[in-house]
């Protein structure tokens, strides 16, 4: 966090930071909205937006391609996702951008920004990282892909192989593990033999580096280059990000049931938004007023969200029967 | 015409598609230099190059992922899993991802990716070289099901899989690779998706097969022919979506149904043409719709005898035809 940032300007700093509190307070609103009865899932990114948000700014966000799991809302919203969109799809509203209500909320599809559709069987994305890598290669194109799994999915076969087949041909991939030290219930240690995920990396023949996930910052620069690197024809790279789940996994989950009240109050004291906060107020980047400012727009921004978002319609029941095969795709509505 | 066998005219469709569109690679295992274990990609990576034919490692969950994730960026990728029988670690990726992706993205992302793999037995592949594994993907929206039976509709039928939007499974029936010949034509054609085809017209009833049961069952139609029972035969040749205008046509017009096919019985493939034509064509029948499949074991045995004794023929196909005809 000490090392300079030599390309990010005050402006880009002040951005990054508002799009984390955008994507917090969105996602604290989305837990309210589910205990009112209002939508019938949420699954959070609290605790996630530095390695997210770092993560996003590092790309040529509209350019390069993303790869995400379902736990990306701060990533969304760095990709240019607005608080409306995302809550249209929390209400399964017709004009959602991911599915048009087809799928739960928070399984991403965003053509406009390159992310493609994934799916809940987790780590299927990050084969398709590698075909979208191997497509970029063989079109000589100037693009680089990230791709995300929390660190329980590199449990996971699926995610051998992609990161395999990046590896041997080099290709311009970024797989970013969100460790957030649970998959649901189960601990780290239950998961997996090595200390860091990172450390997977070196069975497969490509670097592996971790960062600390609670710093937007840090985890921008480590990022950032590993993009560089990709795009340099360098290959691709694993990024362990470490962080932690201060929520339940989901809005079905009940984490009173694995582990104590004491470790998540602890974990809180490493709140991202905080140590953001504090970074840019202790260099005078982010003033007291400023920040109430940014604080009382975000609140207005997702209060309007939910209203515009609850009077939206929903998609008509037929609807349902498309587009299930290519030729049935109609333009209205798309990117 | 030339003649060629049908693993011919399936590298002649590829090479044929390679050349006509640089989006258009060929991946799987074994595929580049050794050209394929049963050489159906042989001498295109001398032609295309290894950017173009890539060799695989040993993952069919990355066969299909990778190709999902090339097909998402604007590709035309064709992947060859070795033998169908190894498909099975692909079956997330195919039915979760391939099969669901334009669905779940409202049309935002489509997936226009071919998966080949030769299936079947008869060729003293035991257990994991001979399954027919069509039924695990004729019920998933979003995927089409090809099965060919000759060489024309082979090369036609997978020139048309390449160039469409969407997910096509694509089983080639390995035992016919060399044995079931025909007349492929040199100018370009294609084969549509979909239809069907009456290729044996008859009036006594109607055997409806694919891939090599269908070369089988043409070979039985005309051994009972000598009896004087005539028979009407259907290859399905695209199983999903299913054509069920040719199918009843067929039936209104023979009143009796054979259903063959070389998986084993329970919840095949043929179970769901019978319940098409018991569905749409009960009034027509004057017989119960037969299905005539393999036996209730897991899989193909490897020794000689318990292989015959597994697989369908001409002779066994004939015998329920008789069979049939008499009811």
């Amino acid at each position: 966090m000490d090392l300079p940032n030599p390309e990010l300007s005050r402006e880009m700093m002040l951005d990054i930071f508002w799009t984390m509190l955008i994507s917090r307070r969105t996602d604290e609103r989305a837990w309210v909205l589910h205990r009112q009865g209002k939508i019938a899932f949420h699954v959070s990114a609290i605790g996630h937006e530095a390695i997210q948000v770092g993560a996003g700014f590092a790309l040529q966000r509209g350019r390069d391609f993303v790869a995400p799991y379902y736990r990306d809302l701060a990533l969304m919203f760095a990709l240019g996702m607005t608080p409306l969109e995302f809550v249209l799809g929390l209400m399964g509203k017709r004009d959602e951008p991911t599915s048009g209500g087809r799928q739960m909320p928070s399984h991403w599809s965003f053509r406009r920004a390159n992310v493609i559709s994934h799916s809940a069987p987790v780590a299927t994305q990050t084969s398709h990282a590698a075909g979208l890598g191997l497509a970029i290669k063989l079109k000589k194109d100037d693009r680089v892909v990230l791709t995300t799994v929390g660190e329980g999915s590199t449990a996971q076969g699926e995610w051998y192989e992609g990161v395999n087949w990046a590896a041997i041909h080099q290709l311009p991939v970024v797989f970013l593990i969100e460790n957030n030290r649970y998959a649901i219930s189960s601990p780290q240690e239950r998961e997996m033999a090595v200390k860091s995920v990172a450390e997977k990396a070196c069975g497969l023949g490509l670097p592996g580096v971790s960062v600390d996930g609670t710093d937007v910052f840090s985890v921008y620069r480590v990022v950032k280059e590993a993009v560089d690197r990709a795009r340099r024809g360098g290959g691709p790279t694993v990024i362990e990000a470490l962080a932690y789940r201060i929520t339940p996994h989901s809005s079905d989950d009940d984490d009173r049931s694995y582990r104590t009240r004491e470790e998540v109050e602890e974990h809180k004291k490493k709140d991202p938004l905080l140590i953001a906060r504090t970074y840019l107020e202790t260099r005078g980047i982010l003033s007291a007023d400023a920040y109430r400012e940014l604080e009382d727009r975000a609140r207005k921004m997702v209060e309007e969200a939910i209203r515009q978002a609850g009077e939206a319609p929903y998609p008509d029941p037929e609807e349902g029967l498309y587009p299930v095969y290519a030729e049935q795709i109609r333009e209205v509505g798309h990117a | 015409m030339p003649e060629m066998t049908l693993v011919e005219a399936i590298r002649s469709a590829m090479d044929d598609e390679l050349e006509r569109d640089e989006n258009v690679f060929v991946m799987g295992e074994d595929v580049g230099k050794r050209g394929g274990v049963f050489r159906a990609t042989q001498g295109l990576l001398d032609r295309y190059g290894p950017e173009r034919v890539i060799d695989t490692p040993l993952g069919e969950i990355s066969i299909a992922g990778v190709g999902i994730g090339a097909a998402l960026y604007g590709m035309r990728p064709i992947c060859e899993i070795q033998f169908a029988d190894f498909i099975h670690p692909a079956i997330n990726q195919i039915v979760n991802e391939a099969a669901k992706m334009c669905y779940r993205s409202n049309g935002q992302w489509t997936v226009p990716l071919v998966i080949r793999a030769p299936y079947g037995g008869g060729v003293g592949g035991g257990l994991y070289h001979s399954q027919s594994v069509e039924s695990l993907f004729t019920h998933h929206p979003g995927l089409k099901v090809v099965i060919p039976s000759n060489p024309y509709d082979a090369k036609g039928l997978l020139k048309t899989a390449v160039r469409d939007n969407n997910p096509v499974i694509f089983f080639e029936p390995k035992k016919g690779y060399r044995l079931i010949k025909g007349e492929v034509p040199d100018q370009e054609y294609t084969v549509p998706i979909g239809p069907a085809k009456v290729t044996r017209s008859g009036r006594d009833l109607t055997v409806f097969a694919y891939g090599i049961m269908h070369y089988y069952a043409l070979q039985a139609a005309e051994q009972v022919a000598a009896d004087g029972i005539e028979v009407e035969v259907v290859d399905l040749r695209t199983l999903y979506p299913v054509d069920q205008e040719t199918i009843l046509a067929s039936v209104r017009k023979t009143s009796k149904a054979l259903i063959v096919y070389e998986d084993n019985l329970t919840g095949g493939y043929g179970a769901e043409i019978s319940a098409v034509i018991a569905e749409h064509a009960f009034t027509d029948l004057d017989a119960p719709v037969r299905r005539l499949a393999g036996p209730e074991v897991p899989a193909v045995p490897y020794s000689h005898p318990l292989q015959d004794w597994f697989m369908l023929n001409p002779d066994k196909i004939a015998a329920a035809i008789r069979d049939l005809a008499a009811y």
